[in-house]
């Protein structure tokens, strides 16, 4: 039930906003994060926006990922 | 945009099962730990992660379904609101299934009643614009993440003046039952998972309480395979360290303090009352009930003829839900209690880790 999707803000009227991904696009409402931005990636819940998805640390998750997957890698061989 | 494949990359998930593999080596002890969260539960048994885990290392599953934990007596209330002449009774799907004491909400559909699954709390409240007349009850189960949601709309039928949309809160919050499983002798816990999409609205603070308090490894963990491995390992080299502490492993949505604005949007309307937990009984302070200025949107407060509330005879939920035996320990499951006829909650909702285990697990358990 705590299921929430990353859908990218494409517009946005005052509390609403029109989140999209893979083609998808949903209405939904800005009530709980009022400072959404247009081109940020919004964590969607039940129809609204309760978080945002921060890039640069994604992006620093998935070089440490790499790291794990390298020492995978020399270990196998 | 960040690929979200690249979390769940096989050279990655190889290396950090390797890694776990080497820390508990060093454990001098068998450890478990606990999850607490429906979208974990499926998440690991969806990617089959329990198999990559050395034998020392076991994973099970806590409290974290919402409506496997909501007691009988709720769902009766609820069954009994959508009996009532007038009223429309409006649900997230989950609920739809599970059994009341007498029967379950979707034969009371079947029987003509006005039951709706709506994807948002605010098509619930359009749903109330539209037909005035109605009483429209959204039944307001779930956690922190949930529950900003359901404030929200009363927020919106506050300001816009739909007087005929009320709440029947069953919500809970989470440190409240974690606080109670980590002091209770009878549960073997060492580490916990922290619920990721529950702490994008709390903060990763609010489970500093496991360490300070009852020196219990804490993670705050996403979805796929390699932050729920991250998290695994983390939590067995604290323990191979004897250093517990909290983590967050999610640092791409979950911040120290969380959504301000959503816990203030539900601070306005809710506060903390103690409330029961199937499997763990009363738990003080965790349930989240409306403020007497919002009495008026209170649908506790409709008068409804309720039975005594009867769990269903045979079902293990309640150890289940507390961690203490595996779904296959229960003699129920995938025999007379399975996704299609479900006996328990914890069967019926996806979410829940009978439906988990049964979906992805049964064969590697066992079981037909």
């Amino acid at each position: 039930m705590c299921l929430a999707v990353p859908m990218q803000l494409v517009s946005r009227d005052e509390d609403l906003g029109v989140v999209e991904i893979d083609g998808v696009r949903r209405e939904v409402s800005l009530m709980l994060l009022a400072d959404a931005a247009v081109g940020e990636y919004l964590l969607i819940h039940a129809g609204y926006a309760i978080g945002r998805v921060d890039e640069a640390e994604a992006k620093e998750t998935i070089e440490l990922l790499r790291q794990f997957g390298e020492v995978g890698e020399a270990a196998r061989w | 945009m960040v690929e979200p494949g690249a979390f769940a990359d096989p050279a990655a998930v190889a290396g950090l099962a390797r890694r776990i593999g080497a820390a508990a080596a060093r454990l001098p002890r068998r450890i478990t730990i606990m999850e607490v969260c429906g979208t974990h539960t499926n998440a690991i048994a969806a990617a089959g992660l329990r198999r990559l885990l050395p034998p020392t290392v076991r994973l099970i599953a806590g409290p974290g379904c919402p409506v496997c934990v909501t007691p009988v007596g709720y769902v009766d209330r609820a069954e009994a609101l959508s009996r009532r002449p007038g009223t429309t009774v409006c649900t997230f799907g989950d609920l739809l299934r599970v059994p009341s004491s007498t029967g379950s909400l979707e034969r009371v559909r079947a029987e003509g009643g006005d039951v709706r699954i709506v994807y948002s709390p605010r098509d619930a409240v359009a749903i109330a614009r539209e037909d005035p007349a109605r009483t429209v009850v959204f039944l307001g189960v779930g956690f922190e993440t949930t529950v900003p949601t359901i404030a929200a709309a009363l927020a919106e039928a506050e300001a816009s003046g739909v007087p005929n949309f009320l709440v029947l809160s069953g919500h809970k919050v989470m440190p409240p039952p974690l606080r109670a499983l980590a002091g209770d002798p009878d549960v073997e816990v060492d580490g916990f998972l922290c619920p990721g999409h529950v702490s994008v609205i709390t903060g990763w603070k609010a489970f500093s309480f496991l360490p300070e308090e009852f020196r219990l490894g804490a993670a705050v963990v996403g979805f796929m395979p390699t932050d729920v491995l991250r998290g695994v390992l983390e939590l067995a080299e604290q323990q191979a360290a004897a250093a517990p502490k909290v983590v967050n492993l999610y640092s791409r949505v979950v911040t120290p303090e969380g959504n301000l604005q959503a816990r203030a949007v539900v601070d306005r309307f809710f506060a903390p009352e103690d409330t029961v937990w199937r499997g763990l009984g009363s738990i003080p302070g965790s349930g989240l009930g409306l403020r007497e200025e919002y009495r008026h949107r209170d649908a506790a407060t409709i008068e409804v003829e309720v039975c005594e509330p009867e769990e269903p005879a045979g079902c293990r939920c309640g150890e289940v839900l507390k961690g203490s035996i595996d779904p296959p320990e229960c003699p129920l499951f995938a025999s007379s209690c399975t996704p299609a006829s479900a006996i328990g909650a914890c069967m019926v909702s996806s979410e829940g880790t009978c439906a988990a285990w049964y979906r992805h697990e049964r064969y590697a358990a066992g079981r037909p």
